[in-house]
This record gives C-alpha cells, structure tokens and sequence, in this order.
C-alpha cells in the first residue's frame, strides 16, 4: 500500500487540563492514513484513541502539531468550513448510536443533509437508498426506540452514509452491542471499506479490530504498535 | 437550513414538552393581552375625544369680548366691547370664513302650561346649526329670513321635550320664554353631555333678532350686539393659521395699539379637550408601563426555559455539529424555537387581548376600537421579544464547542 497519505498527523499532541492538573492524552503523534484504508485503533482507555478520534474528526483541534485531511491544516480552518468538511468528507458512527429519539429511521438519516451546502441532494431518495443498503428499508418511519441495537447502529451508519463521506470514523461502534450483532455491524463496515471508504475504528475488542486490515495500539498518548496484516 | 425547516422542527420541538411550553407562554400571553388592551383602550379613548371635538366643531374658533381695564381694576371678561352684527358681516368675507354665527345667551324660564323649566337660551343665526353639525330630528330649522325678520320662532333640544313637553310631540307648540310666546318648530338630535358635564341638550334655541328685541334685550351702548362670535374655517386653511388672522384683523378692526393686549379673546375648543384628554393620557402611560412590564416579564421567562432547553439538548447539539451543522445553524434553530414560542403565545394574546378590550369598552361605555394596526403591533410586539430573549440562548447553543457538547453529559 502506497498511496498518498489522506489523514496526516505531524507532532499532534493534546494536553487537558483537569484542575490543577495536565493530562497529556496525545504526546507528539506521527501517523499517516491512506485513502481506503480500513484502520483499527486500540488501546486501554485513556491511551489516547478517542482524542486522535475527535482530531480527525475536526471536532477538537490539538494543543499543538498538525492534523491534514485532504492536505488542508485543520488548524487554520474557520469553525464554518471545519463544519462544512464535517459534512462533506467525514461520517461518525458512535457507541451510543445518538439518534433522535423523537426522529423516525429517515429523518435522522436525512439530517446531515439539512446542513449541506452548495450540494444539491434529494435528501429524501438518498437516505432511502443508504436506508437500504443497510438492510433497513422495511423500517424507515420507526422510531429509534422501536428498534434493536444492532438496527439503531444500521440507522446510524446509514446517517453517516448519506452525505457521501470518504472516511467513516466510529468510536466503538458495537461497544453497546452482543457478538453477534456486532459482527453483523463490522461485516457492513467491511462491505463499505470495500466500495472505496475509508474506515477508522476505535475498538477495544481484539476480534472487532480483526476485520480491520491495520491495527495501531496506543498506550498513554503514544503510538506502541502499527501492524498490517496483508490481503 | 432553511427558516421553513427551521420552524416546522422548532414546532416539533416545543410539542416534545406541551406542558412547559404552554407555561412559558403563559407570561406571552399575558404581556401580549395587556398590550393589546391598553391600545384598544387608548384607541377607544382618542375616537371619543375625536367624536367630542367634532361635535362641537373641529374647525370652530370662538370669540368673546375680553377683560378690559380701567384704571388698572379689571372688570371682568366680557366688559370689553361687544361684537356686533357689523362684525360677523364683515367677518364673513374673510377668505377663510367658512361660517359666521354672532350669537347671545342667557338663562331662561321656559313655560309651557302648568310646567315650567330653567333653560338655556341661544340666539343666533341660521349658520349656528351647520357650524355645530346639529340636524333636527322632528320639524325644520329656521332660515334666515326668519332670523331678519325677528320671527317668534323656536327649536329645542331633546331634554326640553323630556322636561317641558313630558316626552310629547311639541312640534307647533307655543312656549313662553321670560313670559314672551314663541312657537316650536323643531327638535334637535341627541347631542348628549358635553365633555364638561354639562346636558348639551338642555337648550332653546331661537333667532338673534328675536333673542335681542324681546328678551334679552341689547347692550346699552351697543345696538345690533351679539356676545360671542363662531367662525368655522374654511377647508384647506390651518387654524391655528386662522386663529391669529382673526385675531390681527380684529385687532386692527378695533383700533388696538401695538404692545396693547387684545380686549378680546379668540378660542380654539379642540385645543381645549385635547389639553383635557393630556391629563387624562397619564393613566394610559401608566397602563402602557404595565404592560411593558408584562411583556419583559414573559420575555425573561422565555429566556430562562430557552437556557434550559439548550443545556438539556447540549449532546443533541453537539452532535448536529458533528453532522455538518454550522454555528449558524443551531442558531437559526433555537431561535426560531423562540419566535415559535413567542408567536403562539402573541396569537393567543391577540384574543383574550380582544375579550380585555371588549370588556373594558363595555364598561368605560365607548365603542370597541381594535384596528388590524393594534393586532400587528401586539404581535410585532411578541416576535420581537422572542427575538430579543431568544437570541442569547441561541448564540450560547452556537457557539458550543462541538467536542464538550459531543461529550456532555
């Protein structure tokens, strides 16, 4: 694998300050992503994954070095554009789901779309088809809490889906679900990774992080393995 | 996002929580109704005056001889002078006369039969009627023929009916006024009472001539007298512009040295009520303060649950931004959350304000005057408070940084 790096980080550290007290979550990160690629990020909690997590995500910026997605420095982005990457490029998949309780199947999986700008998208057929290609089509006026786990976490891949992401960012995505359902998830994760997303996944679970294809583990705020298994 | 979109969820929204939204509407309403009433009122208030003015005639002046000074000892008003019949001649040629009435009064006994009445008695020229807008209701006017010619004629107002006739139809009736015969030919509409208290009713009304011959008698020094003068302007003249042209013509008319004060007076009615009406607008102030108060107080309320309900949906919040949402958005969206909020609660204001003002006309007994201005105002009112409470919830739920409010718990 040698493409050009997608996801750039260069010296990236965090540091929280926790009362009187800093926390060095990232210390001096140097990673390079590939487009494609399908990436696990392990490590007990508090080693760092779910801060790199938020980086990429755009969500927080790091205390200092520099994240690239696309070439662009995250860093000198306005929170405008930052949100507007958000919703062109990236598609979050959390623990806890986090639908709207009061939204059925498609209007959660509509709502990236309300925010797209200068996309002209029929918000309604394009989250019926990444509805269906969860295997969610017989049930888009239900509500989030008329499904199982496993079908809200399909409703949220398919909001991640909608706006036609390139990198798919889920922070243990099937922490709240049983094994089966889990491995159901990663098969559907797998099948995206291979239609050409990126895929960064943040697990704990050693058989979760055996569909990725590369497996980075992290231990206080540092890079302790970067392994890849071949095809 | 588009404001449609934007309000259609901000309505799904405040469903979610019928019971707290209602509540918080409650202080809407409540501002919006106190508004809305008190305009109604001082509506209400302003088109009884107006209806007071221009029954006395909104573009009257009155003129009466004034105070004159002997000796440094004044006399009194009245002493000055009086008008004559010569005046309101010439006054009728000035171009922004429209009508001129010379008339005089005095209290009179009234007889009519056994009964008899305290009255009193104008005499005047036929151009009295039509300066006061007065129309009878039974029988004629006279002309002024009649007014040369001294005829014993007479035409009376509604209470002289009610307490000299006894509600009878006096049309053709002879009456005795300080003992001289005149007949009645006609009754005046109902003019009720004067915003001075007095019954504007309570009145004979014969011609000057007549008045002057044979029952009040003329001024000793001044034939052909008549004790006050009515101008009514002319359309299309101001009259406060009238009033001092009348008061230098008659200056001039009267001899009156400059820097001497006039022995005359010139008024203006209108001005009179209206400077009534000012004393009368420090309750409406009052009211209007409440109101305000009201409103503010409603508005306050709206603020508090809009912070309430970002902090609630902080993590919701959070993860629109994660999704894509700009600061801009989630502003657009708890704003339009308050305007919904508030623009409810104006509408349902907008009625008991209504019911307020129908109930405050029946008892201030004047008509109920709510004009679709009033209703846009109250409601302009609240959407402007929704946008002014609303917004610093709002841009507090902007400007979230989306990983703590991702991460809210």
């Amino acid at each position: 694998m040698t493409k050009t790096p997608f996801i750039k980080a260069r010296a990236v550290s965090k540091t929280y300050i926790m009362g009187d007290q800093e926390v060095h979550a990232l210390r001096g990160i140097d990673l390079d992503i590939a487009q494609g690629e399908f990436t696990a990020i392990m490590g007990p909690s508090g080693s760092g994954k779910s801060t790199l997590m938020n980086l990429i995500g755009a969500l927080d910026q790091p205390t200092s070095g520099h994240m690239l997605i696309e070439g662009h420095d995250l860093s000198t982005m306005r929170p405008d554009d930052l949100a507007d990457l958000r919703n062109r490029t990236l598609g979050f998949v959390f623990q806890q789901f986090n639908l709207l309780p009061r939204a059925n199947a498609l209007q959660n999986v509509k709502l990236p779309l309300r925010y797209a700008r200068h996309r002209s998208i029929d918000a309604d057929a394009r989250a019926r088809e990444c509805l269906e290609l969860v295997g969610l089509g017989m049930r888009m006026d239900h509500r989030p809490a008329q499904l199982s786990g496993g079908q809200q976490q399909r409703v949220a891949i398919a909001r991640a889906l909608a706006g036609n992401p390139r990198i798919i960012l889920a922070d243990e995505p099937t922490g709240a679900l049983d094994t089966k359902t889990s491995e159901d998830i990663m098969d559907l994760l797998g099948r995206l990774n291979a239609s050409g997303i990126t895929i960064i996944l943040v697990t704990h679970e050693p058989e979760v992080a055996d569909f990725a294809r590369r497996q980075i583990h992290f231990r206080d705020g540092r890079i302790e393995s970067d392994t890849r298994r071949p095809r | 996002m588009k404001l449609s979109v934007a309000i259609a969820s901000a309505i799904e929204a405040l469903f979610a929580n019928m019971l707290r939204s209602f509540l918080t509407m409650l202080g809407i309403i409540i501002g919006v109704a106190s508004v809305m009433t008190m305009m109604a009122m001082g509506q209400g208030a302003k088109a009884r005056i107006d209806a007071q003015i221009s029954a006395l005639g909104a573009s009257t002046l009155t003129m009466r001889p004034g105070a004159r000074r002997r000796g440094g000892r004044s006399l009194g008003a009245g002493a000055a002078t009086p008008f004559t019949e010569a005046d309101v001649k010439v006054l009728r040629s000035l171009p922004f006369a429209h009508l001129v009435s010379g008339q005089l009064n005095s209290s009179v006994t009234a007889v009519s039969g056994q009964t008899n009445w305290s009255t009193s008695l104008t005499g005047s020229d036929e151009s009295y009627f039509a300066i006061h807008d007065w129309k009878p209701t039974q029988g004629r006017l006279f002309n002024a023929r009649e007014v040369r010619s001294g005829a014993a004629l007479a035409v009376v107002g509604k209470s002289i009916v009610k307490n000299l006739f006894d509600g009878m139809d006096p049309i053709g009736q002879r009456i005795r006024i300080n003992n001289v015969p005149v007949t009645v030919i006609g009754v005046l509409e109902e003019k009720g009472q004067s915003s001075f208290g007095s019954d504007r009713d309570d009145v004979i009304i014969i011609p000057l001539t007549t008045a002057r011959n044979r029952i009040i008698g003329a001024h000793p020094t001044t034939p052909k007298n008549v004790s006050r003068i009515e101008l009514m302007v002319a359309d299309g003249y101001d009259l406060k512009q009238a009033q001092n042209d009348l008061g230098e013509f008659m200056r001039e008319r009267r001899h009156i040295k400059a820097g001497a004060d006039d022995d005359f007076m010139v008024f203006n009615i209108a001005d009179f009520i209206r400077a009534r009406a000012a004393t009368q607008s420090t309750m409406g102030v009052l009211l209007a303060f409440m109101a305000a108060v009201a409103l503010f107080v409603g508005g306050v309320g709206v603020m508090n649950i809009m912070l309430v309900s970002v902090t609630e949906r902080t993590r919701e919040i959070g993860l629109r931004m994660a999704l894509g949402a700009r600061g801009s958005d989630i502003m657009v969206q708890f704003l339009a959350e308050a305007l919904v909020l508030c623009g409810t609660g104006g509408l349902i204001g907008i009625i008991f304000g209504f019911a307020g003002a129908w109930v405050a006309a029946k008892t201030g007994d004047w008509a109920l005057s709510i004009s679709p201005q009033i209703t846009l105002i109250s409601l302009g009112a609240a959407v402007a408070v929704g946008l002014f409470f609303g917004f610093f919830p709002a841009r507090r739920a902007a400007r979230l940084n989306p990983i703590d409010a991702l991460r809210y718990e």
